[in-house]
């Protein structure tokens, strides 16, 4: 079926050949090296502190919905570092790259970092960091022990990093995709990318792509079924909401994704065709379709930012969230929405005048909802006790540059104004005014604001000042000039320029994304520096910000089990409300505790699947066709275990609620 | 609904109550209709895509072969008497295992398989027809999409099959034990929507493509 | 959800334990009987439309049988997946409905979308126009 004409496979090893790993490449072969040295230095450490059985038995088996979530944390935070190299690579290129200068990287190396910045940073930091918070915080907040299918949760994690994994695979063995970080065809086609590249696009989408399908299912049974009693759909937490509308979001888009991926493939690997320009093939249909998901992914990173800002202004204006009904209906309306403005996406597509103001009408609607929230937390902070902690910083920080990212959104919205802007740098400048102004900073909230939760001690808060006013600045400095560059016409993915009166925004720009590194390093530096310091920054109450929702009423980091006692609910500020009317802590009668037991076959079936993708990508068939084998093999495998649960003894709850009275007397 | 109940009726009471004392587990697999019928819908939304795909490319014959030269309508007739006679027959499977009757249930089951198989066999079997007359996937993007679309269909069905299959060995070494009961409704409801997706194939694929 | 049906399962009702049971999930044998029955009828007549060719004009029959391929959607629906607004309390019928909106609107979407480029950008597309 396979037009192997064109391509030499040998039998064992398809079309991996020697010439295959980029050698030649200074850059990436410093890169390897690096990578090379310090997963030998992890390794041997690792083995030396003997952790090795400790992560498999604590972490990577476990089911559990907070660790689950902190690791997909971590995969976040690691995929961030890789796209931000990515960044700064291009900001360098760009700012050397004038006057008959080539710059430092080649187009063939340049190509593929601008792919893999996009494609990293949205599947691999994004989502992640978005998934992992909603992991992370909604079982706590609505009083549940776990998630609906722990054991899926643990595999849905595990899928999402074998995609991460087949994208690092492909900067050192072959090559990334050249394409964007949406490969369209006709240039994704087989005919103009018969490389690796959009293979392994495709493949590390694809397997990610099931983890996040998965997890969206998951978190919404969770949220649909698993609420404490009391905790009627009105009374849920504001950003248990957001979730709730970015997994129905994820499960009804991610589909679409998966499918159009397919058709791809199904045009690189059998030569059907459905995006060529031959034979009726109609590379637009392509795009039409990856946008139908693409717009909804937009709201899918946002929306669940949106109520970590909720949560963020009313716990630290001390006061209940302004408009909670009118945010819910707002959230509800631009789900629905979200599904209606894909069209902005290509304008200047062709589809005439009729179709073109439908569709920037209803971007324009969408805006409206996004605004009234906006005014939610205004009005939330008005006659608040404001205190400015770190999440509050960010939250402000984002409002600030967010609503000029909405605003230059909504000038994008009027078709005439996108023909001239359409693939510009002024675009590029407003959608990362939106995801860094808003879905970054948001994150960035809500990592100061749970960490205490997840870990028992604060965050030092001056490295977090350092790293707040770092990255704000940075990211002002470094975009503000691209919005005036995509004025004067610059379009984006260049490499080198003509024209030297340009150079100096450029180099502007690239001075914001040093700062931005600073931000980052001051990040990690906190991190470091505030687990040296946990003595001093411990959270003994579990409160540490007189928080309002569920769970703030767990000890910091919560009991495997979350909640000796499921609580009982009666206003939307749960904990808040307990607060207020003299709740005591119940001090006996504990019971086992029925929790879901870990499993390994998470790690297997996405290990399995990785080498699948990986074969695929390389038309090692037998590897293909063994690995196929294999997973359906584990998978049911898996279906025959039937004991998938234990019991909490009731001495052990009680030896772990004890140490907690222990804790909160010695604070009195 | 009586949680919800106990909840306002402590707010009435002088000392609220904020937790429950008694254990109010989730029991195991209540979620699990619920997450397979959401799953349902998400399979439902790549069928969408391949249908919209469809409706868009499938009138690009390239010069090629139109739905007027290819299908053969009494062989899709045949194949969606097969699909109906496997949905009743899993119909019939589910009724004997609420009555709790594991040989019953068995043996609905393979009859719901036979069929399954069938509907298979005969659409290998246009497939290879019309492969061998030149009307492959690759002839054009009309073929490229019905190709696709019936196919990935006939995917899901090769899917139920296996998992099918799979029950049969697991009631049969288990019974009808609740946690399998529950994965029987899951299939009964993947098999029935699979049949819910052909009424817009046999519609909008062949039917249509005839008409047009 | 016939009321017999329904009935049935309120019988069945105690060997559920918890809330959260799948409600009212079964049918009976007369309930897929008739479901049977319908859907056969349902399909043998848009077949027979086509076949025979001489009882509508096309656009009639287009419309016919789009009509009945929607009225056996909701007879599967309601006789095979058991589908009605209390089960899972609501969530399921939600989620159809939900479902059912992003199909329409992908479908009418992309059509109208690209019918407008093919007669904007590729007046040639039409196939009869082809060599």
């Amino acid at each position: 079926m396979i037009d192997t004409s064109t391509v030499a496979t040998h039998p064992l090893f398809g079309r991996l050949t020697l010439e295959s790993f980029p050698y030649h490449e200074p850059i990436v072969v410093a890169t390897f090296v690096a990578v090379v040295l310090g997963g030998i230095a992890l390794v041997a450490a690792l083995s030396y502190f003997r952790l090795w059985g400790y992560l498999w038995k604590e972490w990577f088996t476990t089911v559990d919905h907070k660790r689950i979530g902190i690791m997909y944390m971590v995969l976040g935070l690691i995929m961030l570092l890789r796209g931000f190299a990515d960044a700064i690579m291009m900001r360098l290129q760009q700012a050397i790259a004038f006057g008959g200068s080539e710059g430092y990287l080649n187009a063939h190396h340049y190509d593929q970092i601008f792919t893999a910045h996009g494609v990293i940073m949205i599947f691999f930091v994004a989502m992640p960091f978005v998934t992992g918070l909603m992991n992370y915080v909604v079982p706590l907040q609505i009083g549940a022990r776990d998630v609906s299918f722990p054991f899926l949760n643990n595999f849905s994690f595990w899928m999402t990093v074998g995609g991460a994994v087949l994208i690092m695979v492909s900067l050192f063995v072959g090559e990334f995709a050249r394409t964007g970080w949406l490969a369209y065809p006709p240039l994704s086609n087989i005919a103009y990318s018969p490389e690796t590249g959009v293979d392994y696009y495709i493949w590390a989408l694809q397997i990610a792509g099931v983890g996040t399908t998965l997890s969206g299912i998951n978190l919404i049974c969770t949220i649909v079924k698993m609420r404490a009693p009391g905790m009627t759909m009105m009374k849920m937490p504001v950003f248990t909401w957001t979730s709730l509308c970015t997994n129905v979001l994820i499960v009804a888009s991610f589909p679409i994704l998966t499918a159009t991926l397919v058709l791809l493939s199904l045009d690189r690997y059998v030569g059907t065709n459905f995006f060529t320009n031959d034979l009726g093939g109609s590379p637009m249909m392509y795009v039409n379709l990856i946008w139908i998901w693409g717009h909804p992914e937009v709201y899918i990173l946002i929306l669940p930012v949106f109520g970590i800002f909720s949560e963020v202004t009313s716990t630290f204006s001390g006061k209940k969230l302004f408009g909670y009904t009118s945010m819910v209906y707002a959230t509800v309306v631009i789900t629905i929405l979200s599904y209606l403005v894909w069209l902005h996406h290509f304008f200047t597509m062709g589809s005439g005048a009729s179709v073109n103001s439908f569709f920037g009408i209803t971007t324009m609607i969408i805006s409206i909802p996004t605004g009234a929230k906006i005014f939610n937390w205004l009005f939330t902070m008005y006659r608040g006790r404001i205190r400015f902690e770190l999440p509050m910083m960010w939250t402000v920080a984002f409002m600030l540059t967010f609503v000029v990212g909405g605003m230059t959104g909504v000038l994008l919205a009027v078709p005439p104004a996108d023909f001239v802007l359409h693939n510009s740098l002024f675009l590029i400048a407003h959608f990362h005014n939106v995801i860094i102004g808003g879905v970054l900073f948001g994150l960035f909230a809500g990592i100061y604001y749970w960490w205490p939760k997840a870990f028992g001690f604060r965050l030092d808060p001056f490295w977090g000042k350092v790293s707040f006013w770092c990255w704000v600045v940075g990211f002002w400095v470094a975009f503000m000039p691209l919005y005036v560059l995509g004025l004067m016409g610059v379009t984006r993915r260049l490499r080198v320029f003509e024209d030297p009166s340009l150079q100096i925004w450029f180099q502007i720009a690239a001075v914001g994304a040093v700062l931005i590194a600073a931000g980052i390093g001051a990040f990690l530096l906190q991190i470091a520096v505030s687990v040296w310091k946990r003595r001093e920054l411990v959270d003994r109450t579990g409160d540490p910000w007189d928080g309002r929702t569920l769970e703030w009423a767990t000890s910091s980091p919560p009991p495997d089990y979350n909640f000796a006692f499921t609580p009982m609910i009666h206003d939307n500020d749960a904990w808040w409300d307990m607060k207020k009317r003299g709740y005591k802590r119940p001090l006996g009668g504990y019971k086992a505790i029925h929790m879901p037991s870990n499993s390994g076959t998470g790690v297997i079936l996405a290990g399995i699947s990785v080498v699948l993708g990986f074969a695929l990508v390389w038309y090692i068939w037998w590897l293909a066709a063994v690995s196929f084998v294999a997973l359906l093999a584990a998978a049911i495998h898996h279906t025959f275990n039937y004991h998938r649960d234990f019991h909490i003894p009731a001495d052990v709850v009680v030896r772990t609620e004890n140490e907690r009275t222990r804790l909160l007397s010695g604070q009195v | 609904m009586s949680i919800t109940l106990t909840a306002e009726r402590s707010r009435t009471q002088q000392a609220p109550v904020f937790h429950v004392v008694e254990e109010h587990a989730h029991p195991e697999g209540s979620s699990t209709m619920l997450g397979f019928w959401i799953y349902l819908m998400s399979d439902c939304l790549i069928f969408a895509v391949l249908f919209a795909t469809y409706g868009v490319l499938g009138g690009n014959y390239a010069a090629g072969p139109s739905p007027k030269d290819l299908f053969d309508l009494p062989l899709v007739a045949l194949n969606t008497a097969m699909l109906l006679f496997s949905s009743i027959t899993y119909g019939f499977a589910m009724l004997a295992m609420e009555k709790g009757r594991v040989s019953q249930t068995q043996l609905w089951l393979a009859v719901t398989g036979l069929f399954g198989a069938a509907f298979l066999a005969i659409e290998l079997y246009e497939f290879a027809h019309l492969i061998h007359i030149g009307a492959t996937p690759q002839r054009s993007a009309f073929l490229s999409s019905f190709f696709t679309l019936v196919g990935t269909h006939g995917l899901h069905v090769t899917f139920g099959l296996v998992w099918l299959v799979t029950l049969m060995v697991q009631v049969n070494k288990r019974g009808l034990i609740p946690a399998n009961r529950r994965r029987l409704m899951c299939l009964s409801l993947f098999w029935h929507f699979l049949d819910v997706i052909w009424i817009g194939v046999f519609t909008f694929v062949y039917l249509m493509g005839m008409l047009r | 959800m016939t009321p017999h049906a329904e009935h049935h399962a309120g019988h069945h009702g105690a060997d559920h334990h918890g809330h959260g049971e799948h409600e009212g999930a079964h049918g009976t044998l007369g309930s897929y009987l008739i479901g049977f029955v319908l859907s056969v009828i349902l399909t043998v007549i848009p077949f027979w439309l086509v076949m025979d060719g001489t009882i509508l004009d096309k656009n009639m029959t287009a419309l016919a049988i789009m009509a009945l391929a929607a009225v056996q959607v909701v007879v599967h629906m309601i006789f095979f997946l058991h589908m009605n607004g209390r089960a899972e309390g609501g969530w399921t019928m939600l989620s159809l409905i939900f479902t059912i909106i992003v199909v329409v609107i992908m479908l009418a979407g992309s059509l109208w979308v690209m019918y407008h480029l093919n007669t904007n950008m590729m007046p040639i597309h039409d196939p009869s126009q082809l060599p």
